[in-house]
């Protein structure tokens, strides 16, 4: 079943001035239930900017959003979150620092629940915080009166990762999530990522910079480049690739692409 | 001396209602709002057009803490809807809420002094029940007679209005619409990733604040005796003050423990108003220079006090730690010099 879909999605910055900027270039994307897909990509390849405009942070210029068939193209933001968890790539950006973290999980909560005058964290709230952070194993369980700001790098990243999840969003979105953070907790968040999304089923799409990443994750491999999917792999071919394989293909097709525009050019 | 004190005890209560308003939007919701010199001012103005004009006090009470409910939804669609930056939103609604000001009251100044108000009311009930005796009494008989205020009223009644404002506001910042604005306060662009619409939290969170600015402005106006439109001048001043003294004082661990402080700073701000204007050489124009020295005061001293400590403290172990290198020094040349 078609879970998210783009389709010939078109997105120009500055548009007009000698900035202009082509971000998005005719992208057509589909992602069935279930799907983990990895994007890799240059900077500025527009893997940010798809992800944004999957979320509803940005409006495309051109072209359709669907989510299980609904078209979403022009749905704000916080109205699509009811069907979409995010984990950001800053450890600040996915939880509120001076709030605790039975705060921040009670506000999480509220992505699929309509908020009302009820008690935010109740004991029974409580209760189940205290067991899904026992069954996460990052050593939270005990700290709930705890600020967030007061966590580490990793454990806010565990944190944001938990409530972005534990509500069983419909498609989950990762924005290089690790990227911010220390070899080590980065192997660790990783995993953790890996269980949760297997354990929930949760359809994702994964942009990452580390290309070793992108093969061991997911079940399908996206490239992109200057706004447009220049290479895909599905599970097969990206059990048998390496990192070197994917820099070859890279440089390949980039390489074609140029003597593409060179033979146009000469005409 | 002891009048005085009582008097900024009291108004220091009726204060502490609009400066849990500065609070919340000050600190909750990180948005420095100036709407309050206006809307301080809109609440007297309706409520005391509404008494002079027959109407029953409580209600007019309660329809001024609406008009600045109003006041600051304006604001906040200002800054949400029209995309103006937060102090500017602030500025335009409080220059505006001077004309509005005015052609509410129909001029400059309103008496009450021979009107019923909310206060005179609970006053005469008070009264009947003999309420000022049954306290008085043990302190009387404790021998602090010449201490006593000639009535308890105000700061009993004002006391447990205040008690339920910050027992509401603690409670409805512990819901889940209450955790959604304060996260929005807090981390704007995550609270929207969990399906919050950030806009229409400050818009409701500058209205409750403005409310609350606005029903301590219809309290003084009725405490005062008369409404002014230029009452409000410097008032997001002295919520500031209050927030800032406050949690500097009393603490900021938790929200009800802040909200505590918040208020226990506007009684404690009060009261150094009052003994400074007990000085020989101060006089009444002075109020809003002292205000301000005051606030200056509050936000540099802590800071002066932390870093002069911490230098005393790196001092005392530069001291130690010389003292012992010299030791060690003496004790080289002592053993050099019986070799």
């Amino acid at each position: 079943m078609k879970l998210l879909q783009l389709k010939q999605i078109e997105k120009v910055f500055y548009q007009g001035t000698p900035d202009e900027k082509k971000a998005i270039q005719g992208l057509s994307l589909t992602l069935n239930e279930g799907d983990f897909v990895t994007v890799i990509g240059s900077n500025g390849a527009g893997k940010s900017t798809l992800l944004n405009m999957v979320a509803g942070v940005l409006f495309p210029d051109e072209g359709m959003i669907s989510i299980d068939d609904k078209n979403v193209t022009f749905v704000p933001e916080h109205k699509r979150a009811k069907w979409i968890g995010r984990v950001f790539q800053d450890p600040m950006a996915g939880t509120a620092p001076n709030m605790s973290i039975e705060e921040n999980l009670a506000l999480a909560l509220g992505r699929t629940n309509k908020r009302g005058l009820r008690r935010g964290v109740s004991s029974n709230r409580k209760k189940e915080f205290q067991q899904t952070l026992t069954d996460l194993n990052v050593g939270l369980a005990n700290r709930l009166h705890t600020k967030v700001g007061l966590l580490s790098g990793g454990e806010r990243q565990a944190l944001s990762l938990l409530m972005a999840t534990f509500t069983e969003p419909r498609l989950l979105l990762l924005d290089e999530h690790t990227a911010a953070l220390d070899p080590a907790r980065a192997e660790h968040i990783t995993n953790i990522t890996q269980d949760v999304i297997r354990e929930n089923n949760l359809t994702t799409l994964m942009v990452t910079h580390d290309m070793e990443q992108a093969l061991q994750m997911g079940n399908r491999l996206v490239m992109m480049d200057e706004g447009q999917i220049i290479f895909e792999a599905n599970e097969e071919e990206k059990r048998q690739m390496s990192v070197q394989d994917l820099v070859e293909k890279f440089q390949q097709i980039r390489g074609k692409a140029l003597a593409d525009d060179k033979t146009l050019l000469h005409k | 001396m002891v009048s005085a004190l009582f008097g900024a005890m009291e108004s220091g209560l009726i204060y502490a209602i609009m400066a849990l308003g500065v609070y919340l939007t000050f600190r909750i919701l990180d948005f420095p709002d100036l709407t309050v010199d206006g809307s301080f001012v809109t609440g007297g103005a309706v409520t005391s057009v509404m008494i002079v004009s027959g109407i029953s006090p409580v209600l007019a009470t309660i329809a001024g803490g609406a008009a600045g409910f109003l006041a600051g939804c304006v604001t906040g669609l200002l800054h949400t809807k029209g995309k103006i930056n937060s102090l500017l939103a602030g500025i335009l609604m409080m220059i505006a809420l001077y004309s509005i000001n005015l052609r509410i009251m129909g001029r400059p100044n309103i008496p009450l002094l021979n009107e019923t108000t909310a206060l005179n009311q609970g006053r005469s009930l008070w009264d009947a029940m003999q309420l000022d005796s049954i306290i008085s009494s043990p302190l009387k008989a404790i021998g602090l007679s010449s201490f006593l205020p000639t009535s308890f009223f105000i700061l009993v009644s004002i006391g447990i209005v205040v008690i339920i404002v910050k027992k509401a506001l603690d409670w409805f910042l512990h819901t889940d619409n209450g955790l959604a604005l304060r996260a929005t306060g807090d981390n704007a662009k995550m609270v929207k990733s969990f399906s919050a619409n950030t806009s229409n939290y400050v818009i409701f969170g500058l209205g409750l604040s403005n409310a609350l600015v606005a029903f301590s402005g219809s309290l003084i106006v009725q405490y005062n005796g008369f409404a002014d439109v230029g009452l409000g001048i410097g008032m997001i001043i002295v919520g500031l003050a209050s927030v800032i003294i406050g949690e500097g004082i009393f603490g900021k661990k938790s929200i009800a423990r802040t909200t505590l402080a918040v208020v226990l700073g506007a009684i404690v701000y009060r009261v150094i108003l009052a003994v400074a204007m007990q000085l020989e050489f101060v006089k009444a124009s002075d109020l809003k220079l002292i205000t301000a020295i005051i606030v200056t005061g509050a936000l540099v001293l802590p800071n002066m006090w932390s870093s002069w400590r911490e230098r005393s403290e790196r001092m005392k172990k530069q001291k130690a730690m010389q003292q012992s290198l010299d030791e060690e020094r003496r004790n080289e040349v002592a053993t050099a010099q019986t070799d």
